[in-house]
Formats: structure tokens, C-alpha cells, sequence
């Protein structure tokens, strides 16, 4: 499993996640992001691109 | 041994290939050339963040993963000249880099509009770290302040600085983002940027800066003149490709690739062993048709980086390289006050924008059309629903 991580204070709710992990990352009715903190290991690429394109940089995957 | 990998840019595409290379397990030698003294560093914040408080590089400044922990940097150096038959690279100091696989990733640079006056104290462009924190320095409240370009930057820039109390004035050729987004789309943008006290001067531009020692006003095409202490130049940007000069590769308006980012001659022969990524790439996109265009959309040079990584880490350890060609979907997005503007696809290729969630004076989704394909899709809030055009586009996408 992998663990992801959001610091929320930086998050600006850009959506440019939710373009490459639909499936770790959405934005609910109020336009804010909400996430699956454990992820599959399938889901590795597209959380490590979900880091790579986020504006605030805000994303992070915790390393055991 | 064999030479290294050589990056010419050192910005956000530049990082994102030296990543993409150790991701896909090319192990040896890697340069990164960049022309600005600083480390890889995020640009979306300089006409936000870095204008409306006191941020530093590091405040900015990417993370430097352990992947890229041996990469050499050479920072505050440009590439001066290229030989592709010898495999070199020429910098500034007159050293010589050779390299076995090279990456063009030198961007693009504020476009200096061609005024008899040129930079006077005062104008200021936005493209670079050093250009924003000079700009913050000459925002106080109330001072006049005229943006010249009505394209994203522009706009962002006028809304932070109006913020900031300034009193601003945008002059522009065309509607606002209309280029990008659309007429109604971008006549929007303006009734609402204007509600918030920014001015605009639509069909027109600045054709001379006024003051001696310091700008005190602006000259326009139509021969009105404006007052301000401030003028912003925000009038697009040109390709860095001047180094590439005689190298045979076609830099008629940025680097000319193919469709595996492979740099070409104007007889579209490959160049060998260059790559070309980010906004100075022009690339068809099977996506969309075979038209090869630079694409200043915020994914793309993350997107160019993961594609030519896998492609020169293949042809390193002499493995068959991925045929499958480089298809992005470009995205990006675009804060002014209260507006938050999602989009994706290419909206500008539309030849209709149709209003189809909420209303043009509220939160609103366009979708734009060319030939019966879905081209893009563009929001004013409405976020998540932007998202959920995601399957609509890909299955009228060429590719898929």
C-alpha cells in the first residue's frame, strides 16, 4: 500500500491531480479535493505524476 | 564511457526530465544547464503569491528528490551554440558539454515589446523570480499601474496588483483570454475583473513608454495617452532558440518535433539524438490532428518530461524505444479575485464555445467544438464538474 499525504493548508483545489489519479484524487460538490490516504501500489505512477503537476506542491507520498 | 545526458533549461521541465530519467532507470551521467542563478523553482506563484507577499526562492523552490540527488547543475550559465554532428553543447564561458542524448528545455522569455524607448525604470515583465520580486517592490497603494496584454498572465497580474490596491488599467489588443477561451467566455472575464475596479482599453496597444529617467506614462496605438507609474509588460512570450541557430533543426517557432518529441530539420528529418520538451516544443498531438504547436498549458512540459524519459532510458540500454507517441491532454487553471478557472483539452482550437452547466454571469462550464470532435472544456468554478467532461473528451478524442 502506498500512503498519500495532502497538506491542506497549502491546497488551493487546482484539480490538476484529479487529471492524473481520478481514482486517489476527486473534487467533491463544494469544488474541494478529497483523497484515499492508502492507495494501491497500481496507483503509484499516477500519484508520483499527481505530485509531479500540483501547483502548490502540496502532495507527498509517506514512505514507510 | 558515454557522455551524459545534457538538459539545456533548468525551470520546471528541465527538473521533470532529470527526474523522469532516473524514474525509468537511465543511470548515468546527467548536466542540467540553467540560465537563472536559482534551482529549479515553481512559476504559477510568481504573479500570485510572490507579488502580494514577501517570498523568497526557497519559498518557491522545488524539492529536490533523491533520484536527481546526482545531477550536476550548472545554473547561471546559457547554452550559446549547439553542434549536433560533434554531439556539443557551447555555454556562455566558452566551455564545451558533450552529451549523448540532449534535451531542449529552454522555455520561453517575456516578450519585450518593441518600443523605441525599451526597459525604462518602472516596466517590469513577469516571467522569472527576479522579475517578480522587482515588480513587488514598485507595488504600493494607489500607485497607476497599466498592463499591457490581456492574455493569462496579464489578467492574474492585474488582479493580484489590484488587490494589492493599485489602480490598474489593462490594455488589450482583443476581449480578454477570447484567444484561449473564447468572446463570451473572455467578455466575461472582463465584466467581472472589472467589478473588482480593474479598467480595460480593449482593441488597442502601448506603442511608446513615457518619461525620461522613469516611466510616467504610456502612449497607445490610438494615440491616447495614460498616466502611471507602473507599466507591466504581459504581451506573450518568444521561444529561447536563438542558441540553435545553424544546427539544421527548425526553430521556425520553437523547437519542431515529432510526434516522440524528436527534434526535426524544416524537411522533417530527425535530429539525431535531440529532444525537445515544456512551452518551447512544438509537437503534433494526435489527441487533436498532425499540426505540430507549442502548447503553453501548465501539464505539458511534466507530461514531455515522463514521455522522453522513457524514451531515452530505452534507447541507453538499447531496448526497443515505446512506439506509442506522445498524446497529452493539456489542463490548466487560472485564479483572478473570486474566479476560479479550470479548463482542459485545447479550448483555442474550437471553432464553437457552447454554454452548458449554470450561467455566464455565475459559475459556468463551455464546451468547445471543432468538426464534431470535443476540443476542450472550460469552467468558472464548477471544478468538479469540469472534471466530469473528462470521459465525454477522451471518447471523441482522435487517439482513443
Amino acid at each position: 500500500m502506498i500512503k498519500v499525504d495532502v497538506d491542506m493548508t497549502k491546497c488551493q483545489h487546482y484539480g490538476q491531480c484529479v487529471f492524473e489519479a481520478p481514482n486517489i484524487f476527486r473534487l467533491n460538490e463544494d469544488d474541494k479535493l478529497e483523497y484515499l490516504a492508502e492507495a494501491d501500489d497500481a496507483e503509484r505512477a499516477n500519484i508520483e505524476a499527481a505530485i509531479d503537476v500540483c501547483p502548490m506542491q502540496a502532495i507527498f507520498i509517506l514512505e514507510d | 564511457m558515454t557522455d551524459p545526458v545534457v538538459i539545456i533549461g533548468a525551470s520546471m521541465g528541465g527538473l521533470r526530465a532529470a527526474e523522469s530519467l532516473r524514474r525509468f532507470g537511465y543511470a548515468g551521467e546527467l548536466v542540467v544547464v540553467g540560465d537563472e542563478p536559482y534551482a529549479p523553482y515553481n512559476r504559477p506563484p510568481l504573479s500570485k503569491e510572490v507579488l502580494a507577499a514577501e517570498v523568497s526562492h526557497e519559498a518557491v523552490a522545488f524539492p529536490l528528490r533523491d533520484a536527481v540527488a546526482d545531477v550536476r547543475w550548472i545554473l547561471g550559465h546559457t547554452a550559446v551554440a549547439a553542434d549536433v554532428t560533434a554531439h556539443t553543447v557551447t555555454l556562455d564561458d566558452g566551455s564545451v558539454l558533450p552529451y549523448s542524448q540532449l534535451v531542449i528545455a529552454t522555455g520561453l522569455r517575456a516578450k519585450a515589446a518593441e518600443l523605441p524607448s525599451g526597459m525604462t525604470p518602472g516596466r517590469f515583465t513577469i516571467r522569472t523570480l527576479d522579475d517578480a520580486m522587482a515588480l513587488r517592490a514598485a507595488i504600493t497603494p494607489g500607485v497607476r499601474v497599466v498592463v499591457s496584454g490581456g492574455g493569462f498572465v496579464g489578467c492574474e497580474t492585474a488582479a493580484t496588483v489590484r488587490k494589492l490596491g493599485a489602480d490598474v488599467t489593462i490594455v488589450t489588443r482583443s476581449t480578454p483570454l477570447a484567444r484561449v477561451l473564447g468572446e463570451e467566455f473572455g467578455r466575461e472575464i472582463q465584466r467581472r475583473q472589472e467589478a473588482h475596479g480593474v479598467r480595460f482599453i480593449v482593441g488597442s496597444c502601448v506603442s511608446d513608454v513615457l518619461g525620461d529617467d522613469r516611466v510616467t506614462g504610456v502612449r497607445l496605438d490610438s494615440g491616447q495617452t495614460l498616466e502611471c507609474e507602473v507599466l507591466i509588460d504581459a504581451v506573450g512570450s518568444l521561444p529561447n532558440t536563438e542558441w540553435l541557430d545553424g544546427t539544421g533543426i527548425d526553430i521556425s517557432n520553437g523547437v519542431r518535433c515529432d510526434e516522440q518529441l524528436r527534434a526535426l530539420t524544416p524537411e522533417g528529418t530527425i535530429v539525431a539524438d535531440v529532444f525537445a520538451i515544456g512551452d518551447v516544443a512544438r509537437f503534433p498531438n494526435p489527441v487533436f490532428d498532425d499540426t505540430a504547436r507549442r502548447v503553453e498549458h501548465w501539464n505539458i512540459p511534466t507530461e514531455c518530461a515522463k514521455h522522453i524519459g522513457k524514451v531515452i532510458a530505452a534507447r541507453h540500454r538499447g531496448e526497443p524505444e515505446p512506439a506509442e507517441p506522445f498524446a497529452p491532454v493539456p489542463s490548466f487553471w487560472s485564479d483572478q479575485f473570486e474566479m476560479h478557472i479550470l479548463a482542459f483539452g485545447l479550448p483555442a482550437l474550437g471553432t464553437s464555445a457552447t454554454l452548458v452547466e449554470g450561467s455566464l454571469d455565475g459559475d459556468c462550464v463551455f464546451e468547445y467544438h471543432r468538426d464534431g470532435q470535443l476540443v476542450g472544456v472550460a469552467g468558472i468554478g464548477l471544478r468538479s464538474v469540469v472534471q466530469g467532461y473528462r470521459s465525454k473528451f477522451m471518447s471523441t478524442a482522435k487517439a482513443a
